[in-house]
Parts: C-alpha cells; sequence; structure tokens
C-alpha cells in the first residue's frame, strides 16, 4: 500500500462523504440510524409537514427505551403520556416500513445495548441516533454520534447529515489494571483527566494494552462516556474481540470471512496522524466516584471531597454549587457517605457482564435496611439470559427489584424516580442535577459492583475492602 | 422547501446567566420531554432553576424583573453539554430567546441551536466577563450580535467573538437549516449508498 496511513477515523469518514455543502461543511451518509420513542415523534411529524418519505427505511431501527415502566407489562400504561409516545413510534415505524424492536417482540431494550446485541452495530458504519450515548457503538470500531431532532429528520429524509469533520485524539491506557478496577473507572479516570469539555471538537480512540484485553463490553462502558468528556464520539479499533462478539447474530453479515477481511482493513494504519495523544497508566487508576453535578467531579474512593480552594481557580465555582447540591463537607472522604437508593441500569452498565460481575459478590448478601435497590437490565435479552443463569435471584433474595429493560433511573422519565435529597448510588453515566427525577436528588457514580457494595452497606464503600478483593485477599 | 431569511443580527437585552457546565438536563429536565410536538416546551425552559418544587418562583437571576423580556443568554464554559436533546435549544427559543453568547459550547448543542436559526457566539472569558457586568449595571442595555463580523456591539462598546465559518456563512445566507440543501444531492447519495457494503 503506497498511500498514506490513515485513522479508522478517516477511512470511515472518507467512505461516507457524500461531498461538501456551501457552507463549508460535510453531507455525510449515515449507514446506520437508531430511533427511540423521545426524539423521533418530532422528526417524523417535520418530514410530514414537508411531504418527505423516509428515504431508505431499512437503514433505520426502532425501539422503546427512555419512558417505557420496567414495573409494568401491560399497555396501555397509566402514564397516558408515555403510552401516546409509544403508540406514536409504533405507528410510524408500521406506516413508513422501518424495523421495531417493540416491547412485545422480547428483543427491545435500551437502543445502545441493543445495536449491538442485535449484530446491527458494525465496524467500519456510520451511526447515528438522537441520542449522545450513541457514542456507546464507536467499541466496535463504528463511527456513532448522537444528533439532534431536526438531524433526525435530515437522516430520515436524505440519509445524510450536515456536519464538520473531527479531530482525532488517541488515548492509550497501558498496563495492568489492578482487580476491582473496572472499565467505568477507567473512563470516569480519562474524564477527570481530560476535562467534561476536553474533547469538544474530538473523535476519541481509545487503545492501548487495557483496551486490547478488554472484552467487547468493557469497551462499551468507555465509549459509551465519551460524550460526558466532550466528545462527540469514541471508538476502539476492531479486532479479533470484536469480530468474536459479533459471530452469529442476528444482523451480523452473511458473507462473514469478507466482512472481516474489510472490518480488519478499517482499523487505524500504524504510524497514522492523530491530533492529540494521551496516555494514561493503568496502575495509577482506582475504583472512582463522583462527588459533584458533572461526571468529570470525580474522585479515587480512598481521596476526600477536595476543598474548592485547593481546585484550579476555573473550576470554583462548579465546585461550591456542585457541593452545596450534594450536601458534602469538603475535606472528608466521601466513603461512609450514606446512600438511600442503589441503581444498577442504564446503557453504561446493565450488560450480562455487569449483572454478572455484582452478582457474583452480592451472593448471599443482603441489601441494607432503608435503602431501595433496583437492578435493570439493558434489554429484554439480557434479563433473559440473566435469568436463566439464576441471576435475578441472586439480585431477588438480596433484596433488590428486578425489573424490566429500560432507561429508568438513569433520567428517570419513567415512574422510577428519585424523592426529595435521596442519594443514589447510580451505575448510570449522569450526575446532573436533576438528573435521576427529583430537582434536589442527589447522583453519586460508579461502577457496578462499587453499587452493589453501596447497596450491602448501605453507604459509599470501597468494594475492594468488602468483598476482599486483590491485594486484601492475598495478605 | 420554504426559503429561509437570512439571520445578518440578533439585536436585544441579555440576562447574565453565566454558570458553567450548565447541560440540557437543566435547561430542559427530562419530565417535560414527554411530548410528540416541541410546541409546548417555551415554558418549562430551565424549568428547575427558575422554580420551587410546589412551583413558586425561586429567586434567581432568570426571575429577576430587571432582566424580563431579555432575548439573550450570556452563559459560561461548556454551555449545553450532556444529552442531545433538541429539545433544550427548542425550549430556549420558545421561551423567547434568539441568541446565545458564551465562553464556550458543546458540540451538539452548537448544531442544534444553529439548525434553529438561534446564533450562539463563543466570546473569551474576560470581555465575555466585562459584557456581563456592562449588563448587570444596566440591564436595559441593548447588545447586537453581529453576525457578519462576529462581534458583540453593547453600546459603544465592540466585542470580539468567536463563530465556526460554517455557521456564519449558513445563518448569513438563509441555509441555517440544511434540509433543502441536502435533499439536492440524490444522485450523489446513492452512488454513496450503492458503495457501502452493509444493510
Ligand atoms: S440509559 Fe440513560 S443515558 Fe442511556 S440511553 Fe437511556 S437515558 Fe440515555
Amino acid at each position: 500500500m503506497s498511500e498514506r496511513p490513515k485513522s479508522l477515523f478517516e477511512k470511515v469518514w472518507e467512505a461516507h462523504e457524500v461531498g461538501k455543502l456551501s457552507d463549508g461543511r460535510s453531507q455525510l451518509f449515515i449507514g446506520t440510524h437508531l430511533i427511540h420513542e423521545v426524539t423521533s415523534p418530532q422528526a417524523f411529524g417535520m418530514l410530514r409537514d414537508l411531504g418527505l418519505p423516509v428515504r431508505f427505511p431499512q437503514r433505520t431501527f426502532a425501539t422503546v427505551d427512555h419512558i417505557v415502566p420496567t414495573d409494568e407489562g401491560e399497555e396501555p400504561y397509566s402514564d397516558r403520556l408515555a403510552d401516546a409516545m409509544i403508540k406514536e413510534l409504533r405507528k410510524n415505524c408500521e406506516e413508513n416500513g422501518i424495523e421495531f424492536f417493540d416491547v412485545h417482540s422480547g428483543k427491545q431494550g435500551i437502543v445502545h445495548i441493543i445495536g449491538p446485541e442485535q449484530g446491527i452495530t458494525q465496524p467500519g458504519t456510520t451511526i447515528a441516533c438522537g441520542d449522545s450515548h450513541t457514542s456507546t457503538h464507536g467499541a466496535f470500531g463504528a463511527i456513532a454520534f448522537g444528533i439532534g431532532t431536526s438531524q433526525v429528520r435530515d437522516v430520515l429524509a436524505t440519509q445524510t447529515i450536515a456536519m464538520n469533520k473531527l479531530k482525532v485524539r488517541r488515548i492509550n491506557v497501558d498496563g495492568e489494571l489492578a482487580e476491582g478496577v473496572y472499565a467505568k473507572d477507567v473512563i470516569l479516570h480519562i474524564i477527570r483527566t481530560l476535562g467534561v469539555n476536553g474533547g469538544i471538537g474530538y473523535a476519541y480512540e481509545y487503545g492501548g494494552e487495557v483496551f486490547d484485553r478488554f472484552s467487547q463490553e468493557e469497551r462499551m462502558t468507555v465509549c459509551n462516556m465519551s460524550i460526558e468528556g466532550g466528545a462527540r464520539c469514541g471508538y476502539v479499533n476492531p479486532d479479533e474481540t470484536t469480530f468474536e462478539y459479533l459471530k452469529g447474530r442476528p444482523y451480523a453479515p452473511k458473507d462473514w470471512e469478507a466482512a472481516v477481511e474489510r472490518w480488519r482493513a478499517v482499523a487505524s494504519d500504524p504510524g497514522c496522524h492523530y491530533d492529540d495523544v494521551v496516555h494514561i497508566r493503568a496502575e495509577d487508576i482506582a475504583p472512582t466516584v463522583t462527588w459533584g453535578i458533572n461526571p468529570g467531579q470525580a474522585i479515587f474512593i480512598d481521596q476526600d471531597v477536595p476543598r474548592p480552594e485547593d481546585l484550579p481557580e476555573k473550576d470554583r465555582a462548579t465546585a461550591e454549587e456542585a457541593l452545596a447540591h450534594m450536601g458534602l463537607e469538603p475535606g472528608e472522604p466521601i466513603r461512609g457517605t450514606k446512600i438511600d437508593v442503589a441503581f444498577l441500569g442504564s446503557c453504561t452498565n446493565s450488560r450480562l457482564s455487569d449483572l454478572q460481575e455484582a452478582a457474583k459478590y452480592l451472593k448471599g448478601r443482603k441489601v441494607a435496611p432503608g435503602v431501595h435497590a433496583i437492578c435493570v437490565p439493558g434489554s429484554q435479552i439480557t434479563a433473559r439470559i440473566a435469568e436463566q443463569q439464576g441471576i435475578d435471584q441472586i439480585f431477588r433474595d438480596a433484596g433488590f427489584e428486578w425489573r424490566g429493560a429500560g432507561c429508568s433511573m438513569c433520567l428517570a422519565m419513567n415512574p422510577d424516580k428519585l424523592q426529595g435529597r435521596q442519594l443514589c448510588a447510580s451505575s448510570s453515566n449522569r450526575n446532573f442535577k436533576g438528573r435521576q427525577g427529583s430537582a434536589t436528588g442527589r447522583t453519586v457514580l460508579m461502577s457496578p459492583l462499587m453499587v452493589v457494595a453501596a447497596a450491602v452497606t448501605g453507604e459509599i464503600t470501597d468494594a475492594r475492602e468488602l468483598f476482599e478483593i486483590g491485594d486484601e485477599k492475598v495478605a | 422547501m420554504p426559503a429561509l431569511e437570512p439571520i445578518p443580527f440578533v439585536r436585544g437585552t441579555a440576562v447574565p446567566y453565566m454558570g458553567d457546565d450548565v447541560d440540557t438536563d437543566r435547561i430542559i429536565p427530562a419530565r417535560y420531554m414527554k411530548c410528540v410536538t416541541f410546541d409546548d416546551l417555551g415554558e418549562f425552559a430551565f424549568y428547575d432553576e427558575r422554580k420551587n418544587e410546589d412551583g413558586s418562583d425561586r429567586e434567581h437571576v432568570l426571575n429577576d424583573p430587571r432582566y424580563a423580556g431579555a432575548t439573550l443568554l450570556l452563559a459560561g464554559a461548556n454551555f449545553g453539554c450532556g444529552s442531545s436533546r433538541e429539545h433544550a435549544p427548542q425550549s430556549l427559543y420558545r421561551f423567547g430567546y434568539r441568541g446565545v453568547i458564551a465562553e464556550s459550547f458543546a458540540e451538539i448543542f452548537f448544531g442544534n441551536s444553529i439548525t434553529l436559526g438561534m446564533p450562539c457566539f463563543a466570546m473569551d472569558r474576560p470581555p465575555l466577563e466585562e459584557l456581563a457586568a456592562l449588563v448587570r449595571e444596566n440591564p436595559a442595555l441593548e447588545l447586537e450580535l453581529d453576525v457578519d463580523r462576529v462581534e458583540v456591539r453593547a453600546g459603544d462598546r465592540v466585542f470580539p467573538a468567536h463563530l465556526p465559518d460554517s455557521a456564519r456563512t449558513s445563518l448569513l445566507e438563509g441555509r441555517w437549516d440544511p434540509i433543502a440543501e441536502l435533499l439536492e444531492h440524490n444522485a450523489e447519495v446513492d452512488a454513496v449508498a450503492d458503495r457501502l457494503t452493509y444493510v
């Protein structure tokens, strides 16, 4: 090959660029379009107003996740607005010939869980969805990003959007993660290091020894939160782990060998240009929790809540606001902070491996008195497999509620909400004020294992000590 | 496709909201996103900032009568981060805002706002703080966001701002909503679709 080495981002962009628009942006072809009930009905409405058809209906896939109740199986749902939104999506899909993973299909779930699960998410593709966590799909070597509703309209009408090309930042995580340190800790650490707006204008390419060893599901957890670091998308180059995961899935390519060959070729070439390169040592990462109101306000579990005066000046005002909202004492340990709710779920951490790992340690233990604990599998298929493995029983025996698939308390558009100032240990991705359904509610983000540890002790806890993981065990 | 008006400037009074990392959950709380059109979103803009849990008004700059009627919003760094929900700029627009000046913007929010024809100017922190101080001194001060020159005029003061060329061009030429142009290239779109090996 005499051609100059290229990154995956560049190759995928070039393959999907239709041309330049008069304002200088690119017209980018969206190979795979995912939709859900909250950000698509307005787009279908705009399309109807303009009298435009859906141009490539076979390239759009739909599901319901955000508002679906997780404790109510039958329609009509008691929330009339939610019920209307689901019916609207169903109607839009029927009228336009769009594949819909409906609530009774046995395949419904959070859109970012079911894309990979069905094998719809593939390397070398462009994927868009009216949801910022579309970055999750980058774990397969796809360029995947969230779009607004007007762009959902654009994709439905033209299969393209107008977009400026992104720069690429390579993030290497080398070395070995200590036991009890998870993909969630890696991405919280990356966001804390580079800042919640450090990624603006960038696609993040994650690599290095830690990512080489990561399972496909762990890669998804990291890519999921790229947007919390300001990066529109994040990806991992496809490799054997990726191919192994996709093989045999319903939408996986039939010409398998040829597909794998193409996928190998789409990975970043050695020596390609990156606009920025960052190195992080795996050994530096410990279990991480947030103390504030954005995902970058995070500390290791054994650190103290920061004092605003010790932070860089530009971060102080937000820190003051965060501390006031969270009711945490600067200079005090975060460990031991009482929790009211434990939420295990969301597109960050509700896949089978998350549930398995949590259940392994939860087995035989009980949720602390006074703690409301819920486990919400990311998809109906995940739930079914977990149930076959007896995982649901472990959660139930411990005192967790075992729910139906959906976004649930990640954003509380259904009945799963915090009340008043409740504090929630959450495996989700956002700790914004009001995110979990109460304007004064409080969220502490952490890995699934740390959620389970908090549920069992009733307070924010170092899971490694509680469950005797790592050095503790050896000693 | 209905033709769009060019937007060479927006003028109005401003409210100095100013916080950093204001996320779209704060601009429009998720519980108000249960809607199949954007039409009624205006009243829920910044709802939890403006209102107590019982629905009464909180003490907040957005409720300050001195800034009543402001059509421009001044904010800090990373404005509009978080969710991709277009409900956020839609609710601001329907609340009455026609432009935002901030230290920086999250990307999806920025794109969504331009597509609505709501210019978002970025400004370095020192001039931004100066501008906010002028507004606090004189809430009736009329600002002009000059899209062509990418600057903000306030009385006899001129503040340099930042706006990507693509956004500037599309606002000036009345192509801030790109759908018409996207629809023009059917043949090229088909060519790309045919070339792709998936779906
Ligand atoms: S789980 Fe949370 S972050 Fe993920 S798609 Fe649902 S609401 Fe969004």
